[in-house]
Parts: C-alpha cells; sequence; structure tokens
C-alpha cells in the first residue's frame, strides 16, 4: 500500500467533489419537483396523460442509465435541425446533458415513490377533509403531500444514495468528477486499490451525511412514533 | 434516423447488435449467479453468532453498496490481473496471466450484485417463522434438513420479488462494463455509432434491447412468484 500517494491523490479527488456535488443537488432538486407532477399524471384519470406518465417511468426504469446519457450527449447531435438552433448550446454542453439525464432518470423512479405515498394516504382523511370543503388543491397542499412525502421519505432516502452513485456516470462523457478524476489518476498511476479507497471514503462520506440527514428528518416528522426518553 | 444501418448481415449492425445483446444476455446471468453464490455465505454471515463474522459481512455491503459500480469495476479492470498474478506468485507461477473481460466485467458486476441479493435474502431467512424451526427440531429434523425442507422453499418465495429487482439492478449495470472493452450492448452501440455517424439510431436500438430484456425478464419472474406462491391462501 502506497499511503504517500493516497495522502497525494486526495486533494485531486477533492477537486471533483464539487462537481459531483452540484450534480446530486441540482438533478435531485428538479427531479423530486417534476418526480410530483409526474406521479400525479400517472394517478391521473385522463388515459392519455395516465399513458404518457407509464410510458415514461416504464421507459427510464427499463433501461440503463448509461444508455440515457449517451443517447442525450452523443445522439442528439445526430440531428441537423438542433445542431442549427438555439439548442445545440444546450446539448453539445457534457454538464448540461449529464444535469438533464439524470434530472429525467431520477425522476421516474421518484414518480413511483411518491405515487406509492400518495396511494398510502387513507380514505378517510381525504374523505374528512373534502367534507369540510378544502378544493382539491387546498387537499393536496394540506393533506395528500404532506403525509405522502412521510411515507415516501425513506424510499426517497434510497433514491437519493442511488443519486449520488449515478452521478459517477457522467464521467464517461468526459465530466470531471469524484469519479473521473480517480480513472485518470489510476490510469496514470497503475494504483487501482489506493485510489478506490480513496474515492470510495468520498462517496460513503456523502452517503452516511444523506442517511443521516433523511433519518433526522423522519424523526421529526413522526414525532408520535418516537418513544419518550 | 436511417434504418437501413440496421438490417441483418454484413451491410447492417443488425448482427452485431443481437449479438451484443446475447453477450449481455450471458453477462447478467453470469454475474447473478456469482452474486447468489457470495449471498449464501453473506447472509449466513450476517446471521451469524460469531461478532467478527457480522462486520465482514456488514462491511462489504455497506461499501459495496454505498460505492458507486463504475468505482468498483475500474478496481477490477486496473487492479484484477495484478491481484491474480500475485495470488499466482504464491504458488509459484511467475508468468504474466491477463484476464478476459467478460471475467472481470462478471466478477465485477457479481460482486455488486451479491451485496443487493445479501440483503434480500437476510430479509427473506427472518421472515421465515422461528416457530417453525423449533417445531422442525422437535421432531428431531438434522440442520440440514431443517435447511433443505423448511428453509429453502419458504425463504425463496420471500426472496423471488426481491431477487427480481436485483436481477434488472444486474443487468442495468452490465452496460458500464462497456468501459473495460468488453462487446456488450453498450460497446457495440458505441462503436457502430462512431463509424457511421448515426449515434441516435444505435444508442435507441440499445436502450430497446434493454427495454425487451427487462421486460421479458419481468414477465419470468411474475409467473416464478406465481409458482412459487401456489400453496399459499388468499382471501
Amino acid at each position: 500500500m502506497n499511503y504517500e500517494l493516497m495522502i497525494e491523490t486526495f486533494p485531486k479527488l477533492l477537486d471533483g467533489l464539487s462537481i459531483t456535488l452540484q450534480l446530486v443537488t441540482i438533478s435531485l432538486f428538479l427531479g423530486f419537483c417534476f418526480a410530483i407532477g409526474m406521479a400525479l399524471l400517472r394517478l391521473s384519470n385522463n388515459l392519455f396523460l395516465n399513458f404518457f406518465a407509464k410510458t415514461y417511468i416504464f421507459y427510464f426504469r427499463g433501461t440503463p442509465l448509461l444508455v440515457q446519457i449517451f443517447l442525450i450527449y452523443y445522439g442528439i447531435a445526430q440531428f441537423e435541425f438542433i445542431r442549427e438552433s438555439f439548442l445545440w448550446s444546450f446539448f453539445k454542453d457534457a454538464y448540461w446533458c449529464g444535469i438533464l439525464a439524470l434530472t429525467l432518470n431520477t425522476c421516474a423512479y421518484g414518480a413511483e415513490i411518491i405515487r406509492g405515498g400518495i396511494q398510502s394516504v387513507s380514505f378517510g382523511q381525504i374523505e374528512s377533509a373534502r367534507s369540510v370543503g378544502m378544493s382539491k388543491f387546498l387537499l393536496y397542499r394540506r393533506i395528500i403531500l404532506p403525509i405522502a412525502f412521510r411515507q415516501a421519505l425513506p424510499a426517497y432516502g434510497n433514491e437519493m444514495i442511488l443519486m449520488v452513485k449515478a452521478t459517477s456516470l457522467v464521467s464517461t462523457i468526459t465530466i470531471m468528477d469524484v469519479t473521473g478524476i480517480a480513472r485518470l489518476v489510476i490510469a496514470k498511476t497503475f494504483s487501482p486499490v489506493e485510489i478506490f479507497i480513496m474515492a470510495g471514503l468520498i462517496y460513503l462520506t456523502i452517503n452516511f451525511i444523506i442517511t443521516r440527514l433523511v433519518s433526522f428528518t423522519e424523526t421529526k416528522l413522526t414525532p408520535y412514533l418516537q418513544h419518550a426518553k | 434516423m436511417d434504418l437501413e444501418l440496421l438490417i441483418l448481415g454484413d451491410t447492417g449492425w443488425g448482427d452485431e447488435m443481437l449479438r451484443a445483446a446475447s453477450v449481455t444476455l450471458l453477462l447478467s446471468l453470469t454475474a447473478m449467479s456469482i452474486g447468489l453464490f457470495i449471498s449464501i455465505f453473506g447472509t449466513l454471515s450476517k446471521l451469524s453468532d460469531k461478532f467478527y463474522v457480522r462486520v465482514i459481512a456488514d462491511v462489504y455491503t455497506t461499501i459495496v453498496r454505498g460505492i458507486p459500480e463504475l468505482l468498483v469495476i475500474y478496481l477490477l479492470f486496473f487492479g484484477g490481473s495484478n491481484a491474480v498474478m500475485g495470488m499466482a506468485k504464491l504458488f509459484g507461477y511467475h508468468g504474466y496471466i491477463e484476464l478476459n473481460a467478460f471475467v472481470i466485467g462478471s466478477v465485477a458486476v457479481g460482486a455488486i450484485s451479491g451485496a443487493y441479493s445479501t440483503e434480500v435474502m437476510r430479509g427473506a431467512f427472518l421472515a421465515v417463522p422461528r416457530g417453525q424451526i423449533d417445531a422442525a427440531k422437535s421432531v428431531g429434523m438434522s440442520k440440514l434438513v431443517i435447511f433443505r425442507r423448511i428453509l429453502i422453499p419458504q425463504v425463496l418465495r420471500y426472496a423471488l420479488p426481491g431477487l427480481g429487482n436485483v436481477w434488472q439492478l444486474t443487468l442495468k449495470d452490465t452496460s458500464l462494463v462497456m468501459v473495460t472493452g468488453l462487446v456488450e450492448i453498450m460497446r457495440q452501440a458505441h462503436v457502430a455509432s462512431g463509424s457511421t455517424y448515426s449515434p441516435f439510431t444505435f444508442y435507441v436500438t440499445a436502450a430497446l434491447l434493454y427495454l425487451m430484456l427487462t421486460t421479458a425478464s419481468n414477465r419470468i419472474f411474475y409467473s416464478a412468484e406465481n409458482w412459487a406462491n401456489k400453496g399459499v391462501r388468499r382471501a
């Protein structure tokens, strides 16, 4: 084990950390917002909207994220009309393509999680909200979404961790995140074990912090389930 | 989109893509089997009485599930040959050994799949009521018979839905093996789109092939679950 190399590489890997964190936070935030919409479409009675959401979720959950990233980054460039339009400044940048692919992907998984949460809200609660005259919007804002969010939180915590790991895939389209830098250093020094440990430590730390935050939020949201201390 | 690129035979890439799909399927099956093999030991260690055995299994599942799959593949891709050569040296062989990309890929994805399978199997084992094991002991069954007659049939039933999820993960994780140069669906699509300048056509084809594989295997798991649950009474 070459400890010097490990200490030397660590700051280099940390350079990639900001990119990794940006990708995680932006795509998780946007993905969550879209996922709420997608879950509502999935539950809607309108056949067309329902079919759209089903197809979307089926496609994004049934194919590997790598295909989605490559399709957006390399695939879109096949169309001349996009290369000549204003959209090209967006699609030629690997960073934005990465964020788009991650957002669309987490939106599909998130939508299923949130749908599960919404469906777990008991009918009695919805009925009583209706009986006091809440509008549909108010019903969702005050009753359904808060309860659904609380129900969905543990599963969404898993999805967040999967997303942290998923951001490593954008290193295949030239983005230098933690994994991208790790691969570069491994290829240069040929000491895979040392670099793997250091890069792994960074990811494990991020994931550890996320699990702590999620379980802290969970405790805060379910005070009635906590035992008196 | 130029569909002529996808015809079978010498002029199109259709047959190459189909062959790559069979490599993906074979790779997933190998990786899943390796994962299931690991999960047997992982589960037994996680449920062991000995503290350090439990810790080893916990460290394995935590690390593999918390670190990006790509890093695990890089570790084995760049370090696998060295590790095997180091082992061979212990046995007195000093030659150069190069690992085949398929072996590296299936071991790497197998190790990832094994961590998830371990968690699924552990849950399934714990779902078998303790009373049944006590009852089996009381009629004088040996440990092996309890395992074969009482545990395995029920654990399989409880584990099937979870294992179905692990299979889908494994199938999709094999796409990452393209970085080792193994010609599976993604690598083939990459090569084809590089030489024809039609990336969209080939990545859409790749996506459709994956969709076919995931949907078909979903069906199989669904009927397997029905088969395993046929003795269960439903209200």
